[in-house]
């Protein structure tokens, strides 16, 4: 599959009295023509960065980008017009209507008026289109800002939060929407929060923190490379479960009690399980792994888990390890 | 083109450019008005009566002075004569003293009044274009228009470019065609209400070059506001920047230069160069100085700042914050 989006090795440095800050310390991605692919990472981890530095908005340190094949973001001229991008919250001149907000962009692009009045059809706005963007709720701003993405019928298009104040019926629209780009041939990249959104619209994820690439790959080899780490423990009948999970943690697992049953969390090798446990002879009646979501790979690859008692802070992240390994 | 075009369109649909320019408009209305209301035609018969007037005071200014010598005379001896001039020495009026024309009307002379008027003219529009300036590009900075336009057009200095090239044909457009219907109003104020009969060739000439230097004031009034706004990424720069050089910088630099005796404290005060630019020059006069004349008696030293020196000034402040503002626009990162 041809890559439409390629980035090796980028770098953004930001200096500031208070020092230097790595936005990014070489990011690495690669999306293929077609692809829905999701762009993860928390807050501050630099996704945004990399896609302000993509389209042009920022300066890289190093690195190496290409759209299309074409380097940017010094032919980035040539590829904008198949490039459609919406980055962080939608922005517009208040006291437009969205009409004439998408009208002015049409005739910046040398597009025609059609377009406009199709793609507000498409996002739901058609009826709401001769009002002030100003009277616009946070979830029609988004609408408008994905319309405005679409607007030159982009072959690449770049979302970053796409669903931010949109409704159930709207990320439901909009994760149909996705579909259908997709299905039409176009390659979408989906930057969210809404982990469950990307595991059910992305073929493939990049998952970024502290500004390099953790994760990447299809939705279902992250997940599998990284479901085997938690195990759902059961005991024979009658056994002090609560003396049991002493007993792991004792020995540096990480347990969480449920009603009938114990969840260790960081068992890189189950076995010592079943060895620690039938040492004091307590007998396992089942031992099984338990399947990730993308939440709980998303938490454990960019370490921002909660922790009780603790208040993460933006930057922070913890490196994330196995117990028992 | 086609941007060219959408921030034509731009411009033109900004409820703020739609409410400045109606408000310049309303302001030169206003001007027009007063001059209109304010002066009257003076035919032979008011001139008759003022001459008549001006006579009639002659006479009652010689009549007083001779009651008064009379009073002088007769206090002689007594001690009422020191309320009198030794010997009521106490010169007549002369006729000169009594000039007509201080007793007309107002009128408005076309050829004497209405380069004031090209001054006024140029000193609104140029208030309306900075305002408008800066607001045309500060607000799509501050709305993120301007992120979005560089997601469609990732040219930065063009885009930045055609804003200002918009800015400044609109201005020059508006500017033009106000400046023919200002000079065409003056004119028929002029014939109802004063006179246009010196008129000649070269004083249409001049007129229509102080309208062109009028023109060009306006366009750099733009170019500064807009240069500014870019700047400082928002409209209140622009305005910020306004208010801070005409309160710290005129009246408290003037306040201070006056303080320290400083020689022709007006060269350092924008509007005496604005004056010097639309009027061809200022001359600025040190009166605390005094150089010898030939023909006996002092004159102050003088300085004149003349247009061309004037215009070199505007074109280096233009250079200045247009070439800052288009440096930044390459250079910045765009949050």
């Amino acid at each position: 599959m041809d890559a439409v989006l390629e980035i090796a090795g980028l770098r953004k440095t930001y200096r500031s009295r208070k020092g230097v800050r790595r936005a990014l310390d070489g990011f690495d991605m690669v999306v293929g023509a077609g692809q829905v692919h999701g762009f993860l990472g928390p807050n501050g981890s630099g996704k945004t960065t990399t896609l302000r530095t993509l389209l042009g908005l920022i300066r890289p340190n190093g690195g190496r980008m290409a759209l299309f094949g074409q380097e940017v973001p010094r032919r980035l001229p040539e590829v904008a017009g198949s490039v459609g991008a919406i980055v962080e919250s939608p922005q517009f001149f208040g006291n437009f209507t969205a009409r004439d907000t998408l009208s002015l962009l049409a005739d910046a692009g040398g597009l025609k008026k059609e377009r406009v009045t199709a793609v507000l059809e498409l996002v739901g706005l058609r009826d709401r289109a001769r009002e002030r963007v100003r009277t616009y709720s946070l979830g029609m701003k988004q609408r408008l800002a994905v319309a405005s993405a679409l607007l030159k019928e982009p072959k690449l298009l770049i979302l970053d939060e796409p669903a931010n104040g949109l409704d159930p019926g709207g990320i439901r629209e909009m994760r149909t929407l996705m579909r259908n780009l997709a299905e039409s041939g176009m390659t979408v990249l989906l930057s969210s929060h809404i982990l469950g959104e990307i595991q059910l619209i992305c073929d493939q994820v990049t998952i970024i923190s502290a500004g390099r690439r953790v994760a990447a790959g299809s939705v279902a080899d992250v997940l599998a490379r990284h479901s085997s780490s938690s195990v759902k423990v059961r005991l024979e009948p009658g056994v002090d479960l609560l003396g049991a999970a002493e007993l792991l943690r004792g020995n540096g697992a990480e347990v969480t009690l449920r009603d009938d049953h114990f969840v260790v969390g960081n068992a890189g090798n189950p076995a010592q399980i079943t060895r620690i446990l039938a040492e004091k002879q307590i007998y396992v009646s089942e031992l099984a792994p338990i399947a990730a979501d993308l939440e709980s790979v998303f938490l454990e690859l960019t370490g921002t888990a909660p922790v009780e008692g603790q208040n993460r802070q933006v930057d922070q992240v913890s490196a994330p390890g196995g117990w028992g390994q | 083109m086609s941007l060219y075009k959408a921030e034509t369109r731009r411009l033109v649909k900004r409820r703020f450019t739609k409410l400045f320019v109606l408000c310049g408009l309303l302001v030169l209305a206003a001007v027009a008005a007063g001059v209109f209301l304010s002066n009257q035609r003076v035919g032979p018969e008011t001139v008759a009566r003022a001459k008549a007037e001006a006579q009639r005071n002659y006479q009652e200014s010689v009549q007083e002075t001779n009651r008064i010598v009379q009073e002088c005379q007769a206090a002689q001896g007594t001690a009422d004569a020191g309320n009198f001039p030794p010997n009521c020495e106490i010169s007549a009026p002369q006729q000169s003293d009594f000039d007509p024309e201080w007793y007309m009307p107002a009128t408005f002379d076309f050829r004497d009044k209405f380069p004031e008027m090209v001054t006024t003219f140029a000193a609104v529009l140029a208030l309306v274009a900075y305002i408008v300036g800066a607001s045309f590009v500060g607000a799509e900075w501050s709305s993120g228009g301007m992120m979005n336009l560089l997601l469609w057009r990732p040219r930065r200095l063009q885009v930045l470019g055609t804003k200002l090239l918009v800015l400044l044909t609109s201005a020059a457009a508006l500017t033009a065609v106000l400046g023919v219907l200002w000079t065409v109003g003056f004119y028929l104020i002029a014939q109802a209400r004063g006179s246009t009969e010196s008129m000649t060739g070269g004083a249409w000439q001049s007129i229509g070059l102080m309208e062109v230097r009028g023109l060009v004031l306006v366009l750099l009034a733009g170019a500064l506001g807009f240069g500014l706004a870019s700047l400082g990424r928002h409209t209140a720069m622009a305005l910020g920047v306004a208010i801070g050089v005409i309160v710290v910088l005129q009246f408290g630099l003037l306040t201070v230069l006056s303080l320290a005796n400083v020689k022709f404290p007006e060269l350092y005060l924008a509007p005496f160069w604005i004056f010097a630019w639309l009027n061809k020059e200022y001359v600025a006069q040190d009166y605390t100085s005094c150089d010898v004349s030939p023909l006996g008696g002092c004159q102050p030293e003088t300085l004149t700042i003349t247009w061309q020196l004037a215009g070199g000034a505007m074109a280096a402040l233009f250079l200045l914050v247009v070439g800052g503002a288009m440096w930044t626009m390459r250079r910045r990162d765009i949050t």
